[in-house]
């Protein structure tokens, strides 16, 4: 996959609303075929990005490639070959379910819409409920429609804003299946979403925070570059630990997990020495574990945060 | 099932601040609670008479003896007459026809002679009586005036109960005073101006407020394609009620038609087209369908009253008249009536069109720059 192609290649992106630098210098590279996660806090310009590279938003500078299309001039010809899922259900409430793949067949121009909408409603299993509203479809529903909606014209990249927002696990489930189906068969995905396992499906991410780009890779080298040692603390009396341990020497990081605790830090060994001091007399464990994609995530966010704030 | 049970004072006044202050953020809201008091303070007090004076008013003098321009000087000092100036016949007419003039008075050959010999002479007063209510006031005094007029010009008379000539007054396009001719064709416009301009500001703010404007944008549909194919439907819904309304006109109210048809649906076109800038550029500007609906009420009002549909244009001061002159209500009635009630060709509309066209590209121009080519 490596060796695959580019979707994707753009640099030095840059997109302000007013005095707000929404995106600075975004620098993105996507292979064909790859699933690539696009994550990072709210806010954080996830979406302007997304809206640039599908030639809705013209960046404000920068160059680069989107299906070999330039981004900045050429975003008629981009949008003709992209489905573009929008983080809010986008299709029309007061049209029914068949209408609604109609208008987008027609939209892009599309031959033989009855087959095309016949086909799209079999597929997802409506074909019985093609005179229903659309509003009146469950979220799952909506967000399985306007997946089918922005396949309809066969893109070669899909763009999914936050697809699975407010979806219950079952759903989301399917749909991931069916990313990787589409994946499979050639289809290049960027998707946001701020879903750890989600993040963990893709084959790989980059992480945004405040329009900035703060890692990318694989999870693996999304967690390896944050260089963090983590250790898993788990027992009886971990409430008020947290507090306790985050303003200690060697920690940067603290996240509960339930009943475990993660705390993690750059410095293996003064790390180790404190918790090591201050656990001293509690009936608390700690093992060494290796870093979660999380931890290093919001390791990322408190340094962005760090970075902007202070 | 006591309402008041466990009423909490401080809960309510903190739903009372909530409210006050998300009225204050909502800028039109808050501009719409204030300024239409003041805008209906402003019409209604201010801008509408009933009584209209200063009514323009064309003389045909064929015989230029002192007791006609005596006669002409008093109506001029009535405050109901503004004389525009002496024309001969043809121009008269075509000056009343043009709705440039309320009032053709035309002084007929030995009139002065007539008057002398005590031969009451025909003093003729016609009438733009498309709009009843404009002229009423202004034709009774005609009457008190010959009698002032010559008592003092002709002290050799004892003082007349009525004027020593026969006033004939012609109420045209409108004999009868009916004035469902003047509301019925004038109904077309402000119809017209409600829905064209509501609907189209619905139609592209629900898109947005939807979401679903992202959607269309995302697809290969070019912003030309989108506006033209989202209007298009509403210059046929307005053709749908122009065609009722002028049917009802027709057939329920016999209000007559003079003119053209097809020109007269030229002009509604046009005014169509008018009213549906004016809509699209509500739509970018406004972010919501409440906002777009209440800046159609703010020009809806004053179309309504300072265009001469409810109340006679000429009976409104000048700065009302100026602002009247803007609406293109005010200039559509006028082609309205011209054409349904005077059988107006098309050499007589331009005077009217311009205007029409001028607010139109004032507003494309606003609108295009407000237009949100793209979600920012």
């Amino acid at each position: 996959m490596d060796n695959a192609p580019l979707v994707i290649d753009v640099a030095g992106i840059n997109k302000r609303f007013g005095d707000k630098h929404v995106v600075k210098d975004l620098a993105l590279q996507v292979r064909e075929g790859e699933i690539f996660g696009f994550l990072g806090p709210n806010g954080s310009g996830k979406t302007t990005s997304i809206r640039m590279l599908c030639g809705l938003l013209t960046p404000d500078s920068g160059r680069g490639t989107c299906l070999g299309l330039d981004v900045l001039t050429e975003s008629a010809a981009i949008k003709r070959q992209v489905g573009y899922m929008t983080q809010r259900f986008s299709l029309w409430d007061d049209l029914t379910i068949a209408e609604n793949l109609d208008f987008v067949a027609r939209m892009f121009g599309m031959k033989d819409r009855s087959t095309v909408v016949d086909k799209a409603l079999d597929d997802l299993g409506l074909s019985g409920r093609r005179k229903q509203l659309a509003g009146t479809l469950s979220g799952g529903w909506k967000q399985r429609l306007s997946l089918a909606a922005c396949l309809l014209h066969h893109p070669k990249l899909l763009l999914l804003d936050e697809p699975t927002a407010g979806v219950d696990p079952k759903a989301r489930r399917d749909f991931w299946e069916e990313i990787h189906h589409l994946s499979a068969a050639g289809i290049t995905v960027l998707v946001s979403t701020h879903y750890m396992d989600e993040a963990e499906r893709c084959h790989r991410l980059a992480y945004i925070a405040y329009g900035t780009l703060m890692a990318s890779g694989t999870a693996v080298e999304v967690v390896t570059g944050q260089h963090l040692h983590t250790w898993e603390i788990t027992g009886t009396g971990l409430q008020g630990m947290g507090e306790a341990l985050r303003a200690l020497p060697g920690v940067d990081l603290v996240a509960s997990f339930g009943a475990t605790l993660h705390v993690s830090g750059k410095d293996r060994d003064a790390l180790e020495a404190t918790l090591k001091s201050r656990l001293r007399d509690t009936p608390l464990k700690m093992t060494a574990v290796p870093p979660s994609l999380e931890d290093a995530f919001i390791y990322l966010m408190q340094g962005s945060q760090d970075q902007f704030q202070g | 099932m006591n309402g008041f049970s466990g009423f909490s004072f401080s809960r309510w006044i903190g739903i009372l601040l909530k409210e006050f202050i998300q009225l204050k953020r909502d800028r039109l809201t808050f501009g719409m609670i204030i300024g239409i008091p003041i805008m209906q303070l402003m019409l209604f007090g201010f801008a509408i008479n009933s009584d209209p004076k200063h009514l323009p008013t064309a003389v045909v003098m064929a015989d230029p003896g002192p007791f006609a321009r005596a006669y002409v000087a008093a109506m001029r000092n009535s405050d109901y007459f503004k004389i525009v100036g002496s024309v001969n016949e043809r121009e008269a007419n075509d000056l009343l026809e043009r709705s440039k003039v309320q009032f053709v008075v035309t002084f007929p050959p030995g009139f002065n002679r007539d008057l002398v010999r005590g031969k009451p002479p025909v003093l003729l007063v016609e009438a733009d009586a498309t709009d009843p209510m404009a002229t009423g006031g202004a034709i009774s005094v005609l009457n008190h005036l010959g009698i002032d007029v010559f008592a003092q010009d002709m002290p050799g008379l004892n003082r007349p109960s009525a004027p020593p000539f026969e006033l004939r007054v012609h109420r045209r396009y409108n004999p009868e005073g009916i004035t469902a001719y003047n509301v019925v064709p004038g109904l077309l416009g402000v119809i017209l101006t409600m829905t064209m301009v509501l609907m189209t500001g619905l139609a592209m703010t629900r898109e947005r407020e939807r979401g679903t404007f992202e959607n269309l944008l995302a697809t290969p549909a070019t912003p030309v394609e989108v506006m033209t194919g989202k209007i298009v439907p509403y210059i046929l819904i307005g053709l749908i009620q122009v065609t009722l309304v002028l049917l009802a006109a027709r057939w329920v109210f016999n209000v007559p038609m003079y003119g053209n048809l097809l020109l007269l649906y030229g002009v509604v076109l046009l005014f169509i087209c008018a009213n549906l800038t004016l809509g699209i550029t509500f739509s970018s500007i406004a972010r919501n369908q409440l906002q777009a609906m209440q800046m159609t009420f703010f020009f809806f009002l004053p179309s309504m009253l300072l265009s001469g549909f409810m109340f006679p244009f000429r009976g409104m001061p000048e700065w009302a008249q100026v602002v009247g002159n803007v609406l293109p209500l005010t200039h559509f009635l006028v082609l309205v009536r011209g054409i349904m009630l005077k059988g107006n060709g098309v050499n007589m509309l331009w005077d009217q069109v311009w205007p029409i066209l001028l607010f139109m590209g004032v507003v494309l121009a606003l609108g295009l720059k407000t237009f949100r080519r793209t979600l920012d």
